[in-house]
């Protein structure tokens, strides 16, 4: 593929490889936040062509695996509200809530519907005037101005029976307090690129200032990552810690203000309950009252119910990088694609799904 | 949380599909020639050997680049016939049509399966017509049955795998399931990528002329490349290695897959095959291939090994290494 193949070469990665493992002096833990990234990791074999002593462990970066079960389960509850249709990543449909799932209430009847994206089922709200349509909108601050777009669409086309349930969140605030979590051990991050094509080198300063932890932004070719673990190891080695940006040709210091600037018409920042991390304040988005009417929460009266995840999944402890899938007792036992009982098996870009896909060779 | 009903996950030709014959449809009509579990029942009567297959089309949308419904419910018994190492003869043709359904378009639907069968050299010979109220069906469902004579020593099953085997395939993957999905309502991309419907048992046959002892013979059609290897793994007990730079995807399809967030190994093809052939007519049988005109891209992508018996293990393009499992569920696109 043009411009894509470069990213691929062998040769260039088994030579960064060499560096990689001419500068890891120590062992290390280095966290990729992105489930883009954990994916691409595993699909490439990079962990193959690492050094023993480079540890690379896998962050809160799917959003379905952060997505909180209380509002799995109102989600759930959405679906079964008769003339309403519930409008979703397809990656959603699987998460095992308390007692069901958007798959199973779609099998039993509900209108469940795939899309893909927000704009889809904008349409679908315009083609089904006397229905409800409801867009689970999760995601991070990359897929946020989309939904936020799909708002400012629906109300500039005067449909009203659109709405959002809304549970974003933003990715700084988790870093920092991944930083403040006991046990939590991490060398440096590995920094997703796609949010960064939004926030910009400048959202990640002030989570910087506060704790001088080597990070790269990197993409998500090959090259790209090895390159980045490359910056990040040497940093490590020679104790002089940076914020890089490894992701140039789509990552610029600002970001992109203007997808920023819907995003910040349409939601503002509020605190968000993330599985596996709990509470974290300002870390989500919500509706401002000004868009009252679109947001699914106070048009259904929603109130995700607190809600304890299944009992036995350490799903928490993998978001954290403290566990890694095989740790867990459920893990290929009870907990499995068909029948995952935490989020991190559902998403394909959950680590407990990417391990069992993708598992290394031993 | 155990499923009460069936969900589309039950038939996406993966994991969920096996668990679902496994524990519901082999039970429920024990016998020895079904547990077999190959592409199409192999069995002998009057003194000669027959494979007799069955399949059921409900592709949507009917209509797509490269094919139809139609030509696809033809090729698609005559490739699981083939695969048996037979030679496909006759063919039935089961008919749901959806009350409403514009002629024009049955009519060019039937068009296609004669144009295929024809192509492939079978003919159609019995059939059935059912009408359902609107609603009930999706326009049109075809169900095909097929019959095809296998000849003296031909022995082709996915348990007959051996250490030091090469695997062929046909041509590029992942083209008929990324054309469908880029056809479907909810998309609209303008790339130049059609379904790769084709018979294969032209193919199959001038390749069992070049060498009667071919072990393995699947075309990976749902589920994909992946599943497929998978099942010839477990079948056999045997390890398989595959090279991912060996594979050929073409760039359309290859760049459709990652904006879908696919992985093109899962995604089904309608006119590929996968041969396992002893290393010494690995060469012979790639010639015959490569001869026919739905073969012309035909590569050795990779050998079946002793070590790690079941399991699918990828070279990746970088010279990392990973496990290529079965496909579990449908593939999702990437939400992030």
């Amino acid at each position: 593929m043009l411009h894509i193949s470069e990213y691929r070469d062998s040769r260039l990665c088994h030579s960064i490889a060499s560096r990689i493992a001419a500068r890891s002096s120590r062992p290390v833990r280095i966290m990729e936040v992105c489930g883009t990234h954990t994916v691409s990791i595993f699909r490439n074999g990079i962990r193959w062509l690492l050094p023993e002593g480079v540890d690379l462990i896998s962050g809160p970066g799917c959003p379905v695996c952060v997505t909180a079960q209380g509002e799995i389960d109102a989600a759930i509850s959405l679906a079964r509200q008769t003339d309403t249709i519930v409008a979703t990543f397809g990656d959603l449909i699987r998460v095992p809530g308390s007692n069901s799932s958007l798959q199973q209430e779609k099998a039993a009847g509900n209108d469940v519907r795939i899309v893909y994206s927000a704009s889809d089922a904008v349409e679908i709200a315009r083609q089904n005037p006397v229905k409800h349509v409801v867009f689970l909108g999760v995601g991070f601050e990359t897929t946020a101005p989309t939904i936020a777009a799909s708002v400012l669409a629906a109300r500039q086309a005067g449909i009203e029976n659109y709405s959002v349930f809304a549970m974003h969140k933003i990715v700084p605030p988790a870093l920092e307090a991944l930083m403040e979590m006991e046990g939590v051990e991490i060398d440096a991050f590995l920094l997703p690129g796609h949010v960064s094509v939004i926030i910009g080198m400048q959202g990640y300063s002030q989570f910087f200032e506060n704790y001088r932890v080597p990070c790269a932004v990197a993409g998500f070719e090959p090259v790209d990552i090895l390159r980045a673990l490359l910056r990040l190891t040497e940093m490590l080695d020679t104790g002089d810690s940076q914020l890089e940006n490894c992701y140039p040709r789509a990552v610029a210091e600002q970001g992109n203000p203007a997808a920023r600037q819907i995003m910040d018409t349409v939601f503002e920042v509020c605190d968000a309950d993330w599985r596996g991390l709990g509470w974290i304040p300002a870390s989500g988005m919500q509706f401002r009252d000004a868009f009252a009417d679109h947001d699914a929460r106070k048009k259904f009266n929603v109130h995700p119910p607190d809600v304890a995840p299944p009992a036995g999944c350490a799903c928490g402890d993998i978001l954290t990088g403290a566990k890694t899938p095989p740790e867990c007792p459920l893990y290929k036992t009870r907990c499995t694609p068909i029948n995952p009982v935490g989020p991190c098996m559902v998403s394909t870009e959950g680590t407990c799904a990417a391990y069992f896909k993708y598992h290394e060779v031993q | 949380m155990s499923n009460h009903r069936i969900l589309l996950d039950h038939g996406s030709g993966g994991r969920q599909s096996s668990n679902l014959i496994a524990e519901m449809m082999l039970p429920a009509f024990d016998n020895p020639i079904l547990a077999g579990m190959e592409d199409g029942a192999v069995f002998e009567m009057g003194g000669s050997r027959f494979a007799f297959s069955t399949d059921t089309y409900v592709v949507d949308p009917i209509f797509f680049p490269g094919g139809s419904i139609g030509d696809l419910a033809v090729n698609g018994t005559v490739n699981d016939i083939a695969m048996c190492g037979a030679e496909p003869q006759y063919i039935s043709a089961g008919l749901i049509i959806e009350e409403g359904f514009a002629m024009a378009d049955l009519r060019a639907v039937l068009a296609d399966m004669g144009r295929a069968a024809k192509n492939a050299g079978v003919q159609v010979v019995t059939g059935d017509t059912k009408v359902v109220s609107r609603g009930a069906a999706d326009k049109i469902f075809i169900n095909t049955s097929g019959i095809g004579l296998i000849g003296p020593g031909i022995h082709i099953s996915a348990a007959n795998a051996r250490p030091g085997d090469q695997i062929l395939l046909s041509g590029s993957i992942a083209d008929h399931g990324v054309t469908i999905l880029s056809k479907r309502s909810g998309f609209s991309f303008d790339a130049p990528i059609s379904s790769d419907s084709a018979p294969l048992n032209r193919m199959v046959a001038q390749m069992l002329r070049a060498c009667p002892d071919v072990h393995v013979l699947r075309d990976p059609t749902r589920g994909g490349v992946g599943t497929t290897l998978n099942e010839i793994a477990s079948s056999s007990g045997t390890g398989i290695r595959i090279y991912e730079d060996r594979i050929p995807v073409k760039q359309s399809v290859s760049g459709l897959c990652e904006l879908l967030g696919l992985d093109p190994l899962y995604v089904a093809n309608e006119g590929k095959l996968l041969a396992f052939v002893d290393s010494r007519h690995a060469g012979a049988v790639l010639s015959a291939m490569r001869a026919d005109p739905y073969g012309t891209d035909a590569v050795i992508i990779g050998e079946v090994v002793a070590d790690h018996p079941g399991r699918v293990v990828m070279e990746t393009g970088i010279g990392g290494r990973r496990i290529v499992d079965m496909l579990s569920g449908e593939q999702l696109p990437r939400i992030c």
